[in-house]
């Protein structure tokens, strides 16, 4: 007899849009994990019972009442508190927003309420959605479930660790160089960086405006899927946000979980060869295996080349910052969050760069000082302008390999989650975790993370990346891998002890 | 302080190198991102939003109407329309500028190239047009406590984000050498042309006081046959006349600078409407680098050819075939419409003619006697508290034989002085003319009787010698009557 937190998504759905269980229920459920596992674990900088438990009466009145709800109504969602939520705090994880409560609601925020999803709360994060390891929270770490000596990977630790933790069955991450992914490979759960475009970002707090990507967190594929088609499509408010059908995934999951993936090719890419001999054994080895199982699967495996991935990271590590340094020079302590040193002693210029001192923590900073001199007179070209023309490399690397293949697999992230403080004293080690996933953001195209194996009794993740607009596809690669677990690598999680 | 040349001496010296950078709020109903309404004078703070706010997370929305606004603009003025083009970002910390960028364009500008004819002293001068582009306004700051209303020295800051998010289009000429003695009105002529041009568009009601026309001027001096100097940028001169004093103020203040042997510096100066001086603002030498890079929350544009061509068919007449037009119709000679059109007044006489008077009438008022008030207080023709409407119900009672031109110029005193339209004026002031054929037959006769010399001659047909006659009776009747009725008269009685 399995727990209520036990259920997946699409069973939770069911159970409460067919009467067997309430969505008031379900959500108690949740909201009493947090409150057991939560001082542990640290997911959340913010819950919210009441608004939560209003959502699911609503959802609970309206099934009794008889009307039609959506696929997931009345599942409660956990949401990265990068995201604006309308009344509810939201800080991205920075003291520079303190106590900020916005006035609206981003997009898919909007989308998520008209689904009748209950918000359980905003979930812990790199400052700014910059890390990969939550670390550079200004508030508190957030523990690995799976281990509480080690990272819940990074920038969207929170929703990982809350989804791995069962704290909340579903969560919204942010992905812009591996933000959704990596955590997902080193927490054990689902997480899927949908096209960019193919998701509004409307009311998501810019870190790098042309790679911010927000997506779903989930225990499996079919779950990010439900969500997936929740918040996708056109947003006539985010000029970006691409006007096409969202791509079928909940089909393709569904289809996936057949276990067939013959006529399917996927491809490796060659240039990453080289790089697994930095990278974990176990992790290497789960991606071997995993590749062994999709060609048993019926999928045909075909090397690709793509000679630029070898520049995606320093390419993304001057892109990402200069639009950064750009996007955050709005807080500034003029119209809202912290203001320091207005005391009437300090001139204008002076409370904007305290402020700015003050609300800002270290990797910020770091990589505002980076896109500042990157996108500076004499350096724009040899910097932002060269790296411009390498991501252009990149697309195209993607562009002649999806004519070749349907999909490309990697190792999510090249080692399991590390011990904190592990990587913290050299930024170049802590960027080495979005070695894989990087390349996809600067392409557009989608890339989920599956769990499928372990290392050293870590989970390790499988990276499938698509074409743009062929998020179907890399649902159902995932779904296939799946298929061939007895038991969901994410249901495999050490019980943690209620405190 | 070296002491000023005057502009004859600076300009018989060095030539100046005009370039006018010139800021124009579009009047569409939205913003340029959002869709705040863009209503001028309303309460601080009131039409703002997420976006034009810069809360956490929200992102633009380029107005169409307004990139519409500028391709017609740019058309206008005879520039090419870029088939592909970007916003991009303005790197700078202000605190009433939102984001602490401005959305603007830079490599790319929506329109290029183009040129403005303007005629000053009946020559031609080609001002080239570098490039238009579309941008946001910033919202406005109100330095308390201070002494000079500038930041330094202020106690508080308040800040209106109502402007935030305006549209706005910059249009940039190139250097424009080779005006000499004319720079300051050459500038002046372009001012007012590019107003005239945009305002034919109906895309902004272009309103130098209210500031939705804002003038930068650039202006550099060198020697003949040399490179040209150092230029400076006098910011937001505010009315066609202050842009005739900042160029004419900057041509003596260089000059001097210069034969002293001293250097310019490339700064920003302020202009001062009191005393037509400008003085210096911050330095560019030391100044921001805007770290510009392309917009990436913005779309790129490709403005389809179709579509530009629609546009280009749909532009009204311009102002330079209007004015041909109404030169002909108004039967003027080139050198009059010139005048007409120097002291910016086709508008006031189009409208006191189809107010329903004769075009030399509206003419003759407004260059000639109105002109007169205006240069006397220094204000602009417009700005004169008499409407084209005034004019014509004066000019009117003229054609009437109600008034004179002696009596009409007194009626204007009162018109200017608040006292209502000119019938009130006249009959307040008791200003008609004497029509009482019975009064000015009297006085006739008086005149008559006081010059029987005169009379003889008229009666032995010497006509020319009524205008004594005349004279007299204007003075009996304090300039009253009408002169052409006085003259039948008195022929009447001697023939």
């Amino acid at each position: 007899m399995s727990r209520i937190i036990d259920k997946t998504a699409a069973e939770l759905a069911a159970d409460i849009r067919e009467g067997r269980l309430t969505s008031v229920e379900a959500t108690t459920a949740f909201l009493d994990r947090i409150a057991a596992v939560d001082g542990t674990i640290k997911a959340f900088l913010h819950v919210d019972r009441d608004g939560a438990l209003a959502t699911a009466a609503e959802v609970d009145a309206a099934i009794a009442a008889g009307e039609t709800v959506g696929p997931l109504a009345g599942v409660p969602i956990a949401i990265k508190d990068v995201v604006v939520t309308k009344g509810l705090p939201t800080t991205a994880a920075s003291k520079i927003l303190e106590g900020w409560i916005p006035p609206y609601d981003a997009t898919i925020v909007e989308r998520i309420k008209a689904a009748k999803m209950p918000i359980l709360g905003k979930t812990n994060m790199d400052e700014f959605a910059m890390g990969s390891s939550t670390e550079y929270s200004a508030y508190f770490k957030t523990l690995n479930p799976w281990d509480t000596g080690r990272i819940p990977g990074g920038s969207g630790g929170g929703s990982a660790a809350a989804v791995a933790a069962k704290m909340a069955p579903l969560a919204i991450g942010t992905d812009t160089g591996g933000s959704i992914r990596q955590p997902g490979a080193v927490t054990g759960t689902f997480g899927a960086k949908p096209t960019y475009g193919g998701n509004s970002r409307y009311g998501l707090i810019a870190f790098s405006s042309s790679l911010d990507t927000p997506g779903p967190v989930s225990r499996n594929a079919l779950d990010a899927a439900l969500l997936h088609e929740v918040i996708s499509g056109y947003d006539p408010r985010d000029s970006t946000s691409i006007d096409a059908p969202v791509p079928p995934v909940v089909e393709a999951a569904k289809t996936g979980a057949n276990g067939d993936l013959t006529g399917v090719k996927l491809g490796v890419v060659r240039e990453f060869e080289s790089t697994y001999d930095d990278a974990e054994q176990g992790v290497v080895d789960a991606f071997r295996q995993s590749v062994d199982q999709l060609a048993k699967l019926g999928a045909e495996i075909v090397e690709v080349s793509c000679p630029s991935f070898a520049y995606a990271l320093p390419t993304y590590y001057l892109i990402a910052p200069s639009e950064a340094s750009s996007n955050l020079a709005r807080y500034d302590g003029v119209r809202y969050g912290l203001r320091a040193g207005d005391d009437g002693k300090h001139s204008l210029e002076e409370v904007m760069s305290l402020t700015r001192e003050a609300g800002f923590g270290p990797e910020v900073k770091r990589r505002i000082i980076l896109g500042t001199y990157a996108l500076s007179a004499g350096y724009v070209d040899a910097f932002y302008g060269k790296a411009q023309k390498v991501r252009t490399l990149i697309k195209q690397d993607f562009e002649k390999a999806f004519t070749q293949v349907d999909a490309i697999i990697s190792p999510t992230t090249p080692f399991v989650a590390f011990e904190f403080g592990a990587r913290t004293g050299d930024p170049y080690q802590m960027y080495l975790a979005d070695l894989y996933t990087i390349p996809t953001n600067m392409y557009g195209g989608p890339g989920v993370s599956v769990p499928v194996g372990l290392s050293e009794g870590m989970p390790v993740g499988l990276q499938v990346m698509g074409p743009v607009l062929g998020d179907d596809i890399t649902y159902r690669v995932a779904a296939a891998l799946e298929s061939t677990q007895d038991v969901l690598l994410a249901d495999t999680a050490p019980e943690l002890e209620g405190k | 302080m070296t002491k000023l040349n005057t502009f004859e001496q600076a300009v018989a010296t060095y030539e100046p190198v005009l370039g006018l950078e010139t800021h124009i709020e579009l009047d569409t109903k939205t913003k340029m991102f959002c869709g705040c309404a863009t209503t001028f004078g309303a309460e601080p703070n009131t039409q703002v939003c997420p976006v034009c706010l810069a809360l956490p997370g929200a992102l633009p929305v380029a107005n169409r109407a307004a990139v519409e606004a500028t391709i017609k603009i740019g058309l206008a003025l005879n520039c090419t329309i870029a088939s592909w083009t970007r916003f991009a970002r303005k790197n700078y910390f202000y605190p009433d500028m939102p984001k602490n960028f401005q959305t603007s364009q830079y490599e790319e500008p929506l329109c290029e190239d183009g040129y403005v004819d303007v005629v000053v002293d009946g020559e031609v001068h080609r001002v080239e047009i570098e490039r238009v582009h579309l941008e946001e306004d910033t919202g406005k700051t109100l330095h308390v406590g201070g002494t000079t209303g500038r930041i330094h020295g202020a106690t508080e800051s308040l800040v209106d984000y109502n402007r935030a998010g305006i549209p706005l289009v910059e249009i940039v000429t190139r250097p424009v050498p080779g005006t000499g003695a004319l720079a300051p009105e050459v500038a002046r002529a372009y001012t007012a042309e590019l107003r005239d041009i945009v305002r034919s568009l109906g895309v902004s009601d272009v309103r130098m006081e209210q500031g939705s026309l804002r003038c930068d001027v650039n202006l550099s001096l060198n020697r003949p046959g040399e490179e040209w100097g150092t230029r400076t940028e006098t910011k937001n001169v505010n009315s066609l006349r202050s842009v005739e004093r900042a160029v004419r103020y900057e041509v003596r203040r260089q000059s001097a600078l210069l034969d002293a042997g001293e250097r310019i510096f490339q700064e920003t100066r302020h202009f001062h409407e009191a005393t037509g001086e400008t003085s210096p603002g911050r330095s560019k030498e030391e100044a921001t680098d805007y770290r510009y890079f392309p917009e990436p929350d913005l779309a790129v544009m490709e403005p389809s050819r179709e579509w530009v061509e629609e546009l280009r068919a749909s532009l009204p007449e311009l102002p330079r075939k209007r004015r041909e037009r109404l030169q002909a119709e108004w039967s003027l000679g080139d050198k009059d419409m010139q005048s007409v059109v120097n002291a910016d007044a086709v508008e006031l006489i189009e409208a006191t003619v189809a107010a329903g008077t004769t075009p030399s009438g509206a003419v003759k008022w407004w260059l000639g006697e109105l002109s007169r008030r205006a240069n006397e207080s220094g204000e602009e023709l417009a700005a004169l508290a008499i409407t084209p409407a005034q004019v014509a119900e004066l000019q009117g009672m003229v054609d009437d034989g109600r008034l004179n031109d002696k009596l009409a110029r007194q009626v204007i005193d009162g018109v200017l002085a608040g006292e209502g339209s000119p019938a009130d004026v006249a009959a307040k002031r008791g200003l008609e003319v004497v029509s009482d054929t019975g009064a000015l037959e009297a006085a006739v006769d008086e005149a008559i009787a006081a010059n029987p010399a005169v009379a003889d001659k008229i009666r032995g047909g010497t006509h020319a010698a009524a205008g004594v006659l005349i004279g007299a009776v204007m003075k009996a009747t304090k300039g009253q009557a009408d002169a052409g009725t006085v003259r039948q008269i008195i022929l009447d009685k001697l023939s």
